[in-house]
């Protein structure tokens, strides 16, 4: 990773933690390259939704995603000023294996003029069967003509 | 199906504080459900969800508007404690559950989400928000409900949703007519 780069990535990472509600969430940036963006979050006792099993809410694992997804539209190289969400569907395939950290990676698969069209996926330590999918999409606000970069 | 004999009906009272138990025990024992400050105000079998604003709910600190993932999770808490009451009401009400009995820990087992679809119609605002869900469909292995959220005005609408749930297995206590 360049200098510029790294710059960059710290610089979303901190905007990202800024966010009261990542932040409540304990959010965290792992990584985040030309539309596409790796955020985490810890397992935590205040997000179960069930509380014989301990396994974390679906609202919570929701809220993971559309932050990733918001974030991988962000990074777009288009030069994209904001975003906010149009629709966001998530298919929970299993529970999260509580005590462990849930990971996910959001990819912007095509994006227009006003719309990014994104797909996330989210783990827990088992890198191969995934927690959730999601799909969205998302709008695309852009600086207006003339503004400063 | 076979009813009871008649007895005298049961003072409101008694009728009114079984029935806020139930609710109390479904949702008091989530944490999440606690972590968001999500309460429910309830009508008979009709349900509200009220989320009262908090800053850590904010997902734009420039707007300010709450965080997408909290309106996504409102709906969702709102559609699975519906669908869990519509499931926990006709037991009680036939009396196969006493409330009493009910807690945290030995509550009638939770639907399971499949899939949950969010449509975003207007930027949350820092205020109070509130939502109806409307259990569709409820089998015996799957159930589809379908969810509005609001915040000042209840036909400009914040979000609605829709929901795919597993029920849980049916037990001696919980046998249902599909």
């Amino acid at each position: 990773m360049d200098k510029t780069e790294e710059a960059k990535l710290r610089a979303a990472r901190q905007f990202i933690e800024a966010i009261p509600h990542s932040r409540a969430l304990g959010m965290q940036l792992d990584g985040l390259a030309d539309g596409v963006a790796e955020i985490s979050m810890p397992y935590d006792l205040r997000l179960v939704g069930d509380p014989r099993t301990g396994v974390i809410h679906g609202g919570a694992v929701s809220a993971l995603m559309d932050t990733c997804c918001g974030a991988a539209v962000m990074s777009h190289p288009d030069s994209v000023s904001g975003t906010a969400t149009i629709d966001l569907r998530i298919d929970y395939m299993r529970a999260a294996v509580p005590g462990q950290r849930i990971r996910a990676r959001a990819a912007c698969y095509h994006v227009t003029r006003s719309v990014a069209f994104v797909r996330a996926t989210a783990f827990d330590d088992d890198a191969d069967r995934p927690v959730a999918t999601a799909t969205g999409a998302f709008t695309i606000e852009r600086p207006r003509e003339g503004a400063k970069p | 199906m076979t009813q009871p004999p008649r007895k005298r009906p049961e003072p409101v009272q008694v009728v009114k504080s079984r029935r806020d138990a139930a609710l109390r025990a479904l949702v008091s024992g989530v944490p999440y459900i606690q972590f968001l400050g999500i309460r429910f105000d309830r009508r008979g079998d009709e349900l509200t969800a009220e989320l009262p604003f908090d800053e850590k709910l904010i997902g734009n600190p420039l707007i300010p508007a709450l965080h997408g993932g909290v309106t996504a999770a409102f709906l969702e808490v709102t559609a699975i404690i519906e669908l869990s009451w519509t499931l926990l009401w006709e037991d009680m009400e036939a009396g196969r559950i006493d409330p009493a009995t009910l807690d945290p820990m030995h509550l009638p087992r939770l639907p399971k989400t499949i899939d949950f679809t969010v449509d975003y119609l207007r930027s949350g605002l820092p205020r109070d928000g509130y939502a109806r869900a409307r259990v569709n469909r409820s089998g015996r292995r799957y159930a589809s409900v379908h969810v509005e959220a609001w915040q000042d005005n209840r036909s400009r609408l914040l979000a609605q949703g829709t929901g795919h749930f597993l029920m849980p297995p049916t037990g001696p206590a919980t046998e249902r007519d599909d």
